[in-house]
């Protein structure tokens, strides 16, 4: 079972990458982004030397509404708990699919979609159908940074979507308890978090242990075939996912593919980490040396 | 002796500069982000104080150079970042609060806490060519070697920081650790300086006593 699991993450992996065809690069202040494709699937990437190609974000051009990612179905799992958001904060936007998809599932919220590259915005819009209008819209800047100038302004959402992690390169300050307390900060009562987190190697106990710090009780998604995790957590005392959904909401998944009980079966709370580990800190946040 | 003391003592300011600068990263961006134009900003402000410091300390070597002010460079350096410690935090709150650009903010924000520090420890390398250099004819030789040994403190300072300190330490624990080895720096550079009078001195009683 295990091996079959295995391969199938790995031949998913190089249906993704192995010999997709550039049809688009372009050169952004922080890295060159290329636009690929293959076998009808579009992806983003950050041009990288390496063997092992990381996708920001993929289509798939026959069923654009397909979520190609698990972890993208994991983190829409959160609509389940906050059905009716009026305000969502999106942390790194890739392709827009997260911002796409919830604005079609519910036109009345707002979104706010932030991320550090113009590039990889008008690469989402030109090539992932990203769709910006009067609910959507996006921000240039550092995460962090957002966050922080939201905070002064006193600003809240319902729901706030942690996912500029999937780089290369971990942002080492969007990493710390200190940003996680500021992002519970903009939470409103009963608000809930959704990250996209690392799944592997040391930075998995050092992650968990801080975000456990920071919002004690965390509901775990782990995605079947490859290594994403998704951590939800509330600003309140107890996190529980509904057994059901309203029956519009089951149909708005049904349209990407996504089944909601298949999706809820794989959340738990089971803690698998080691709690002795250190916390991140933004006087000490060595992720990039972790991972 | 005195080559020996004066080269580790500016390769011990190589390595500090480039360590408080690696660290100007991770403390500004809390504030104003990593993008690259902070880290612009950083070198900007390091790069500035560097050449204001080696201007200073060139005029500085002018008046009766010797291993006691050199000892004063370190000891002042190493008092200079204390504000990093204990009050960047304010600065950088300060200055967010209200400047809205990320650009200009973590451009004042270095200036702030970062300008000062390195400002001194830029005085230290023009100063040790002066303590080194016997000669117009031997000076360039002089000043290559030194530079020679700074870069290469520069060049450990960074990449013990940036692979190994930040991976041990706090950054605030690191600041001390700067700060502990420009401290020492400076006593060093006293007790030579003591040490190195003392056997004039002697030398002195010596010739006086043999001429008697």
């Amino acid at each position: 079972m295990r091996y079959s699991i295995i391969l199938m993450a790995i031949s998913f992996m190089f249906s993704l990458s192995a010999n997709a065809k550039e049809i688009h690069k372009e050169r952004s202040i922080y890295r060159n982004v290329v636009i690929t494709e293959k076998d009808q699937i579009r992806c983003m990437r950050f041009e990288t030397r390496r063997k092992k190609v990381s996708n920001q974000t993929c289509i798939d051009l026959s069923d654009k509404q397909k979520l190609v990612f698990e972890y993208t179905q994991g983190i829409l799992a959160g609509l389940a708990i906050q059905t009716k958001p009026s305000r969502v904060l999106i942390l790194g936007l890739g392709g827009g699919t997260l911002s796409n998809t919830i604005n079609q599932i519910s036109p009345t919220t707002e979104i706010i979609a932030v991320d550090i590259d113009p590039v990889v915005v008008k690469l989402a819009k030109r090539y992932f159908d990203y769709k910006e209008n009067e609910q959507v819209k996006t921000v240039i800047q550092d995460g962090r940074v957002y966050v922080k100038r939201a905070l002064l302004k006193q600003e809240k959402f319902d729901w706030i979507i942690l996912d500029a992690f999937n780089g290369d390169y971990i942002p080492e300050h969007m990493m710390t308890k200190e940003f996680l307390s500021e992002v519970k900060g903009l939470l409103t009562n009963e608000g809930i978090i959704s990250a996209n987190t690392f799944s592997s190697s040391e930075l998995y106990h050092y992650e968990s242990v801080t975000y456990q710090n920071v919002f004690n009780q965390l509901k775990i998604f782990k995605a079947p075939t490859k290594g994403n995790r998704v951590i939800f957590a509330c600003n309140c005392d107890k996190l529980t996912f509904p057994e059901k959904i309203p029956l519009t909401l089951e149909n708005h998944f049904s349209i990407y593919s996504m089944k909601y009980l298949n999706i809820v079966s794989q959340i738990n709370d089971k803690v698998d980490w080691n709690l002795d580990s250190p916390m991140l800190t933004d006087q000490y946040s060595p992720a990039n040396l972790l991972k | 002796m005195q080559k020996i003391t004066i080269s580790l003592l500016a390769f011990c300011a190589g390595f500090s500069i480039m360590s408080f600068e690696l660290l100007g990263g991770r403390m500004l961006a809390p504030y104003f982000g990593s993008s690259v134009y902070v880290w612009g900003s950083i070198i900007t402000v390091f790069m500035l104080a560097l050449s204001i410091g080696y201007l200073s300390g060139g005029k500085y070597s002018l008046y009766r150079p010797n291993l006691k002010k050199f000892a004063i460079i370190f000891l002042v350096a190493s008092i200079a970042l204390l504000p990093a410690i204990y009050f960047s935090e304010y600065f950088f709150e300060f200055v967010f609060q209200r400047v809205e650009d990320p650009r200009y903010g973590s451009l004042l924000a270095s200036c702030l806490v970062f300008l000062v520090p390195s400002m001194i420890m830029g005085m230290i390398a023009p100063y040790s060519v002066r303590l080194l250099t016997v000669s117009a004819d031997s000076s360039g030789s002089t000043a290559g070697f030194l530079y020679f040994i700074s870069t290469l403190g520069s060049a450990i300072g960074t990449i013990m920081t940036s692979f190994y300190l930040v991976l041990w330490l706090e950054v605030d624990q690191i600041l001390w650790f700067i700060l502990s080895i420009l401290a020492t720096c400076s006593g060093l550079a006293f007790a030579s300086f003591y040490f190195t009078n003392s056997k004039i001195l002697a030398t002195n009683e010596n010739t006086l006593s043999t001429e008697n």
